[in-house]
């Protein structure tokens, strides 16, 4: 057992204790700081199989970029903070589902890689992009247009839809069909003038 | 190195996934779920990869560029998935998946 084993089961006990809470844990905000320690760990596995870019665009993408945005998510959908009952009726089934899966994928690689030994090659940053850039130049496009479509068609999705149409406030007739509490409040309180009330020109 | 140990950690990460994507309440739990088993999936396409540069001499590092495009779009997986996320949150006021059974037969 040479020193890369030692370390690859650390990582892999460390990673999969972390993954295994960010399923159980009854805490969101701690779900997603456990899977820090999950993303960190499979970026510490490529450092060990060789791949060196990849271990760095894992940290910058996963835990800087995904895991934010997963915490923006949790902020702004106001999920419960505090612990409380995060699964649902299945969770047994699913629970078996998965231990069968876990069963069966690891007596296959156990089967067809048993005493296979993967010799360590280095790839640095400089290897991948001489291949990146010439043989790959076509499919590394396509992605970057790709991520261009999908991003803009997240901001469409998530954007609140205020300039289009009648304001709601201003026209109560089309103000029924969206809960706007605000409106419904100004227009019944009699204390409060309505906007489109207030200055008769 | 053993192969087995990235390719049992990869397995464990993946059934780990599952059972968050089966048994979780929130759909921002579901997601990060799917977060990790996507980068299961990452682990294999690496070390095979590695594997068959080694064994079959493939010097266009396939494993990993495709490990890199696997990166790329889990990110943008994610900003689709939280974008549908925030708003189902805003026209019905929950994030439980199980109230989104609008096309459930």
């Amino acid at each position: 057992m040479t020193g890369a084993d030692v370390v690859m089961l650390g990582i892999a006990v460390i990673g999969g204790s972390a993954a295994l809470l960010v399923v159980t844990a009854r805490n969101v905000v701690h779900a997603a700081l456990y899977l820090v320690v999950a993303l960190l760990s499979v970026a510490g596995t490529f450092l060990l199989v060789g791949a060196e870019f990849l271990a760095w665009t894992q940290v910058l993408v996963y835990v800087g970029a995904v895991v934010v945005l997963i915490l923006f998510g949790l902020m702004l959908t106001r999920a419960p903070i505090g612990p409380m009952a995060q699964h649902n009726e299945s969770a047994r089934l699913a629970l078996l589902v998965s231990v069968a899966l876990f069963g069966f994928l690891t007596t296959m690689i156990l089967g067809a890689f048993g005493g296979d030994v993967l010799p360590l090659a280095h790839t640095t940053a400089g290897d991948l992009g001489e291949v990146l850039y010439v043989a790959w130049a076509f499919p590394f496009m396509v992605l970057g247009f790709f991520l261009t479509v999908s991003l803009i068609g997240a901001i469409i999705l998530a954007r609140r839809e205020e300039g289009e149409g009648p304001e709601p406030l201003l026209d109560p007739d089309l103000a029924t069909g969206r809960p706007e509490p605000a409106a419904t409040d100004a227009s019944s309180t009699p204390g409060v003038t309505r906007p489109s009330e207030e200055v008769p020109r | 190195m053993m192969v087995v140990y990235p390719l049992v950690f990869a397995a464990l990460l993946f059934s780990v996934g599952v059972y968050g994507v089966l048994s979780r309440r929130n759909a921002v739990l579901v997601l990060m779920s799917v977060e990790i088993m996507l980068v299961a999936a990452t682990i294999n396409l690496v070390v095979f990869g590695q594997l068959a540069a080694a064994r079959l001499g493939d010097v266009l590092l396939s494993g990993q560029v495709f490990a890199l495009f696997v990166i790329a779009v889990g990110a943008a997986e994610v900003g689709v998935g939280l974008a549908i996320v925030l708003l189902m949150y805003r026209n019905r006021a929950t994030v439980n998946i199980d109230d989104a059974d609008l096309m459930k037969f």
